[in-house]
Formats: C-alpha cells, sequence, structure tokens
C-alpha cells in the first residue's frame, strides 16, 4: 500500500433533502474503513427539501420518511448548518479551503413554463409554486393564492398534476391531519372550487401517474372523478404492449368511470389536448385547448378540435428544472451537471473533489427512494477516489462556522431545526391539530433561535 | 394501504428494490422478498425499479389476495424490526408460498 487515506475526510453535502440525507447515510456506513465528519450545508433554516416541501400535505406515510432522514442529519459526526446559501453565504472557493470534497445535492428548483399567450396572466402559476405555497415554502409569498375560483385547470400528466388537484378538493376533515399553514388551510376550506380539470397534451398510456395516486382519487368522498372517454377506448393490445405499472395505472383509472353522480366537487381527466392560450380579463378566465395528434386514433370525432374551459386558476405541472449554479459545469439541454457516476466533469477536466446528487444530477425523475440508489453510486464513487483528494488547509470544523458568523449569516444548527419542530407542534396543539407549519422566514428563524446556545 | 411483493419474485429475488427502498422495509425471505406494510411509506421506488415487475399497489387486484395473507403471516411472526438490514434474512417463508411450484430460472 503507498499513502494511507486522509486521517479524516471532511465533506460537505450541499442540500439537505433526500439525495443530500441519502449521501450522508452512504457516507456513514462507510465509517468502519474511513473516518469522515460531514456538514450539510442547506440554504433554508429548516432540513428535507422536498420532503418538506414538495410532498403533499395529506401524503402523511410518505411525509414519515422525515424520521429517519431525521435520524441521519442528526447523527453524531453530521452537522447541519441551516440557512446558508450556496453561491452567497458560502462559495466554492470557502468549500475547496474548508472541505476535502463536496457532493451537490441541492435538486432542481425551478420550474419549466408553457410559452403560450396569456401565460402571465393573474390567476396562472406553476403547479409547483401553488405546492410550495401550501406546503408553506418561506419563499412562497404568503398571499400569492386566492383561490376564489370555482373552476380550475391543471395542465400536466404527472403525480404533481394529481397532488395538486387533490389538494384543492380535499375536504376539510382530510386538509385538517395536515400540517399546512393556518392560513392556507382556512384559504383551502373557504375554496369554492366546484371543477378541477387536468390536461395531457398526450394519451392515458403515456401519462406519468402512478396507479397507487390514481386509485387514491377513488377514494375522495364528495368527489366525483370524470374520465375521458377515450380511456375506455385504450384496446387490450395496447394495455398488453405498455409496461406492466402503466397498464395498471390505466386500469385504475379506467375503474374511476366517467359519469358525474352528482357530488359537490368534481376532477375531470382530458387527454390528448394542449393548452393554446389563457383568456380573461384582469386574471385569467378561460384556456382555449386544442386537440393533438394523438388524437387522431381516439374519438376527434366526438369534440371539436378546439373548446374553451372556464378556468379562473391554471396551474401548469410540466415539470421541475434545476438551474445553473455558481462554479459548476451545466448541460442546458439537459438541466443537469455532466457527470461520470457522479463525479463532477467540465468539458475534458474532472474535477476531483467536486461531486453530484438526486435531480441535479440526473432531472427531475423518479420517487423519495429513487434517490437512495442514486446517493450511493455517488458516494461509492467519491469514496474510491478519496485518496486523490487535494487535502483542505482549514480542519478546524468550528472555522466555517466562524467565517459565516463574521458574514452576518444566522447559521442554524440542528438544535435550531429541533426548536422549529417543537415550535409548530406547539402552534398545532392550540390550534388542535398535530403541527402547523411555520410559513414565514423571519418566523422561522426567530423560533430557531429558541435554543439553547451551541 | 401498501405495496406487495407478488408471483414474479418468488425464486428469483432479484433485490433492486432493496437499494431503492428508503426505509429498507424489504425483508427476505427463502424464496421471494416480503414488504413490512407497517413500515412502508407507500413510496412506490419498490414497484417502478423491480425488473420481475412483481411489486404492485396492495389494491391492484386478484393477484396480489395470496401474497398479502402470507406477508401477513411473515410479519405477525416477525413484528417489525424496523430495518431488514439490521434484521437480516427471515430464514422462511410461510406455508402457502413454501408450497408454490418451484420456478425455472
Amino acid at each position: 500500500m503507498s499513502e494511507p487515506h486522509h486521517r479524516h475526510l471532511r465533506v460537505a453535502v450541499v442540500g439537505s433533502g433526500p439525495s443530500g440525507a441519502y449521501c450522508v447515510e452512504a457516507l456513514l456506513e462507510s465509517l468502519p474503513g474511513m473516518s469522515i465528519s460531514v456538514d450539510v450545508i442547506e440554504r433554508l433554516p429548516v432540513p428535507f427539501g422536498l420532503v418538506r416541501y414538495g410532498v403533499a400535505p395529506d401524503h402523511e406515510r410518505i411525509k414519515s420518511i422525515i424520521d429517519s432522514f431525521g435520524e441521519i442529519l442528526s447523527h453524531e459526526r453530521v452537522r447541519f448548518l441551516g440557512n446558508v446559501a450556496y453561491g452567497s453565504d458560502i462559495t466554492m472557493l470557502d468549500l475547496r479551503r474548508y472541505y476535502d470534497v463536496a457532493i451537490f445535492a441541492c435538486g432542481a428548483n425551478s420550474t419549466r413554463r408553457l410559452g403560450i399567450p396569456g401565460e402571465n396572466l393573474p390567476g396562472v402559476f406553476a403547479a409547483a409554486d401553488f405546492v410550495s405555497w401550501y406546503n408553506g415554502h418561506p419563499n412562497a409569498t404568503i398571499e400569492r393564492f386566492a383561490l376564489t375560483a370555482k373552476q380550475a385547470t391543471v395542465i400536466g400528466n404527472g403525480n404533481v398534476a394529481l397532488d395538486v388537484a387533490r389538494m384543492l378538493v380535499n375536504p376539510r376533515e382530510t386538509l385538517l391531519q395536515t400540517d399546512v399553514p393556518q392560513h392556507v388551510l382556512d384559504l383551502l376550506v373557504k375554496s369554492p372550487i366546484e371543477d378541477v380539470h387536468i390536461v395531457g397534451r398526450r394519451g392515458p398510456l403515456q401519462a406519468k401517474f402512478t396507479t397507487k395516486e390514481i386509485v387514491e382519487l377513488g377514494r375522495l368522498d364528495d368527489v366525483d372523478v370524470i374520465v375521458d372517454p377515450c380511456v375506455l377506448r385504450v384496446t387490450e393490445s395496447e394495455l398488453k404492449q405498455a409496461a406492466p405499472p402503466t397498464a395498471r395505472m390505466v386500469a385504475a383509472l379506467r375503474t374511476l368511470g366517467s359519469l358525474p353522480r352528482g357530488r359537490a366537487r368534481r376532477i375531470h381527466f382530458t387527454f390528448f389536448r394542449r393548452p393554446v392560450a389563457v383568456f380573461g380579463h384582469p386574471g385569467a378566465e378561460s384556456v382555449v385547448l386544442e386537440a393533438t395528434e394523438g388524437d387522431n386514433d381516439h374519438g376527434k370525432t366526438e369534440r371539436a378540435r378546439r373548446e374553451v374551459i372556464e378556468a379562473g386558476l391554471v396551474l401548469t405541472s410540466v415539470g421541475y428544472r434545476a438551474e445553473p449554479l455558481p462554479e459548476l459545469p451545466f448541460d442546458a439541454v439537459t438541466a443537469t451537471v455532466p457527470h461520470t457516476n457522479g463525479q463532477v466533469f467540465d468539458g475534458d477536466d474532472t474535477r476531483p473533489a467536486v461531486y453530484v446528487a438526486g435531480w441535479l444530477k440526473r432531472g427531475p425523475t423518479g420517487v423519495i427512494g429513487t434517490n437512495r440508489r442514486d446517493s450511493l453510486e455517488t458516494v461509492k464513487a467519491l469514496l474510491s477516489n478519496a485518496r486523490g483528494f487535494p487535502r483542505a488547509l482549514e480542519r478546524d470544523p468550528g472555522a466555517v462556522v466562524s467565517l459565516l458568523r463574521e458574514r452576518g449569516v444566522e447559521v442554524v444548527p440542528w438544535d435550531g431545526w429541533n426548536a422549529i419542530d417543537g415550535a409548530e407542534v406547539a402552534r398545532g396543539a392550540r390550534l388542535g391539530r398535530a403541527r402547523v407549519k411555520i410559513h414565514r422566514l423571519e418566523e422561522l428563524l426567530q423560533a430557531s433561535s429558541r435554543c439553547p446556545p451551541e | 394501504m401498501p405495496y406487495v411483493v407478488t408471483a414474479g419474485c418468488v425464486d428469483i429475488m432479484d433485490k433492486s428494490c432493496v437499494l431503492e427502498c428508503p426505509v429498507d422495509c424489504i425483508y427476505e425471505g427463502d424464496r421471494m422478498m416480503y414488504i413490512q406494510p407497517d413500515e412502508c411509506i407507500d413510496c412506490g421506488a419498490c414497484e417502478l425499479v423491480c425488473p420481475q415487475d412483481a411489486v404492485l399497489y396492495a389494491e391492484d387486484g386478484p393477484e396480489t389476495s395470496l401474497f398479502l395473507a402470507a406477508t401477513d403471516q411473515v410479519f405477525s411472526a416477525v413484528g417489525s424490526p424496523r430495518s431488514a438490514k439490521k434484521h437480516g434474512p427471515l430464514g422462511f417463508d410461510p406455508p402457502s408460498i413454501r408450497e408454490l411450484e418451484p420456478k425455472d430460472k
């Protein structure tokens, strides 16, 4: 054997969502062979990324993953540095100085747009903004949504489209079980919504829904689900040719039925239609839909090539997109950071000690668990290269925190998150709910500082 | 109502699901894998990754009933160990699975 490993490997993981948490887990599991400490750098004062701010509030089972992420992030070898933004509070140069290696796991925070007339009218939003808002994301303006529309249209055929549709029609009892901020709950409960149209450019066989999310809609007590008749015309041979999970999803769509039963609220599935414009003054009032090519096979005779549906609220759910980060290469076509098994490369130049994981690495696909294998791949590559990393000059773990404080950054440690957690549960207790999320950044920071000093 | 491993897994046990399960709730029997229904958080990663297409959402249909019952038997005996990795292989299958015809690999 030549050189031994670094006596100690100091790792920065940027982002504390699923991919960041799984990177930390994989790093900790390598411990027997290596001495490692991990700083998790998170731009918000709170951990968990899209588990806290993306997963639908009525999916409590999925949200319960927070418990195991909490165990990982509060491990004795791990330090949480919340409210620290990469690029402004801490730079690549800083990371090189204080850490032997950095993993970027900061997800895809931007959204794709439709590029149609009327898209900028009041009442038209990215579904992701609605998701951020109802989940109480500090960057989502509280006053952004008024929820006065009776008719809503959701453009897109993935699970996010189903999440936002469900959240729009959920009954009060279901909403009360969630942790949404109180002002969000109040608006959702008062919402006069009657119809939500989920519109897909392609057909049911191309939809990205999962079976579970479709089956769930059938359990909404006071909601009729009205499925486009084209779903019934999907042939047996088409189903056989489809991937089995897709075939099961389409079968589940079929069983939802296509007839209104007179319930107060309705979700409509409309396929083979694309939005061409949004009209209204001063805000959205209607969406113009046009039949797409795929419809040549199915039912174009039944409906006009163009139709107008009423919509005071339009949510576009056509995908998340990562934005380029300072000092990191970026492929604008795939909106990901170029890498080999997680190791970042820039042209011919491999970055020896910079890695990437999660949506920033592979694009916004998959479910929470998909990130586990993905993060494992990154960490395996990292560990196999570890002996080649340039050793960080600054070895004192306190130094980076001092630097951040000098820069006026109010670093929120894990105890600070625990204090926020406690404050949210206490707020819930006062309002007769299990937890009520704190929405405003200032309030999160205030709550975090009510923890004992380090 | 969580996910359940079905016929496709018997005598195959590819275990791709184990790497992706975010809560490590997929336990290894002698002939197939079993999802601990109280530990499963319904994320669906296993369904997407299974090359045998053996994982179904529990309400999917008649092909699940035998395996739901078998799963129930397994975890009546084992309980909720909270980590398949730490628990290790179960070392058994319930009779209904033991008695299935062997599958050619």
